[in-house]
């Protein structure tokens, strides 16, 4: 798989059909893997594809990177199935230019949280891990650990039903067979079905612990306004203090924001240094968008993302006179 | 502090149909509850959802968005988008245990003066009989 990769990355910059291509390679600790660059053929080697490689790459098209995008450079960009729909949102969005895009789709069965897997050995320090098809081995120093995958998977992947790219230009390998998960949200459900007092209480909790070091808004591909309102000054529309309720309305402000445009790629919680289940509450947007106006974000090319389209004669129960 | 509470309402009104109906209430002498705070914004799709819920957090007790009926938006479709946010915002609230019935949103054009005060009675009637926002004890405001 990663040499069908590399043959490809080759062949393109040889055909010069691209001048820079973006990938993961090998990351400085075990279980990490890092964006690069490449901007010539003989690098393609450093490319990696495995579950390791969780960074949704899309970001670099925007954001920091934004002078990339508007040069004529014609860019290869290595994607996952969650990756792929950012660069959907971003085609629909207009973002990006299409025709200066090179996408290459690899087929995903899932990226590991290295937070889960640090859990799972109560946090010893990890020197070497390998993967095999469902289970992977950590090493350290003095122990030797087996984990079975799926108790490692991000929590994005685990109800996952678009492993591969919707878009893509090359496919390396064949495309991963959906899964066809009947029931998405099944999370979403179970925090539903607490009663009111809990569900305050846990959101409470889990945000009570944001440091607000905005990691989750900077690694997030739908998060990419040239200014967030967390850092406008004037107005100021939040404190910035790590008090409970300038967090709340950060995060209910940032999940709002990206309302119907999230393409749930567990991001937001593997960069969060507090732990906090930033998808949660992403996820149940999702849904309620999903039942009341039947869209998922980052599939069609085509559509409007739900919040910035509408129909005339919608249900409006909720509004009283 | 007395003992009685006077509800505070945000109320963020569309500049082209809710606050002009405000103003038409206001000059044909028809009398609303002094518990609403009218902020003026080009179109009921200005506001963010961040205002609302700033304010909520923040302690008003309510908050109510008015715009123009639909198809009579000034931008021909600003109002569509409050709606579906609206939706949105206030299945949040119910899965966060804030009530969501704090948060109206009422089309009222320029030519209905009444219905704005009837709005307002209504809503400050209902803030005053759930009592004040109870984010103000869970929070340090």
């Amino acid at each position: 798989m990663v040499k069908a990769l590399r043959e490809e990355v080759k062949r393109l910059f040889e055909e010069k059909k691209v001048d820079l291509v973006i990938g993961w390679g090998k990351g400085s600790l075990p279980m990490t893997a890092t964006p690069i660059f490449i901007n010539k053929a003989e690098d393609a080697e450093r490319l990696i594809w495995d579950e390791t490689c969780s960074n949704n790459l899309a970001v670099y098209l925007t954001k920091d990177k934004r002078q990339l995008v508007k040069t004529d450079q014609k860019i290869g960009i290595v994607v996952k199935g969650c990756d792929g729909r950012s660069l959907v949102l971003y085609a629909v969005e207009n973002q990006i230019q299409r025709e200066n895009l090179v996408i290459i789709g690899v087929p995903c069965a899932g990226v590991i949280d290295k937070k889960k897997v640090l859990k799972h050995i109560e946090g010893k320090e990890v020197l070497s891990a390998s993967f095999e098809a469902d289970r992977m081995t950590v090493e350290g120093r003095g122990f030797k650990t087996e984990i079975a995958k799926c108790d490692v998977l991000s929590d994005s992947c685990l109800n996952c039903n678009h492993p591969n790219a919707p878009v893509f230009d090359v496919f390396i390998g064949e495309p991963r067979k959906s899964d066809s998960v009947e029931d998405v949200y099944p999370d979403v459900e179970a925090f539903e079905k607490l009663d009111s007092e809990a569900r305050w209480k846990t959101m409470v909790e889990a945000y009570s612990k944001c440091i607000r070091c905005y990691a989750c808004r900077n690694v997030c591909p739908s998060c990419y306004c040239t200014e967030c309102f967390v850092d406008q000054n004037d107005p100021q529309w939040i404190g910035k203090s790590p008090e409970i309720t300038d967090t709340l309305i950060f995060h209910l402000g940032r999940n709002l924001h990206v309302a119907g445009r999230c393409v749930e790629c567990g991001a937001c919680e593997r960069a969060c240094p507090a732990d906090i289940d930033l998808l949660k509450l992403n996820r149940k947007i999702s849904k309620e968008i999903l039942e009341r106006f039947n869209f998922t974000a980052g599939l069609d090319i085509n559509e409007k993302p739900a919040l910035a389209s509408f129909c005339e004669n919608e249900k409006q129960d909720f509004i009283m006179g | 502090m007395g003992k009685t509470f006077n509800p505070k309402i945000t109320a963020f009104l569309c500049k082209w149909c809710s606050y002009t109906g405000a103003d038409l209430a206001g000059t044909s002498r028809l009398q609303y509850p002094t518990a609403i705070i009218p902020i003026k914004v080009m179109c009921s799709s200005r506001v963010d959802p961040v205002f609302l819920i700033r304010a909520f957090l923040k302690g008003a007790d309510g908050v109510l968005i008015g715009g123009c009926h639909p198809g009579d938006c000034h931008y021909e479709s600003g109002n569509y988008h409050t709606r579906r946010r609206f939706a949105i915002l206030q299945s949040i609230f119910d899965s966060l245990n804030l009530e969501k019935d704090r948060l109206r949103l009422s089309w009222i054009s320029a030519s209905e003066g009444p219905k704005f005060a009837r709005v307002c009675n209504e809503f400050t009637d209902k803030i005053q009989k759930m009592g004040p926002n109870p984010t103000r004890k869970n929070m340090f405001i």
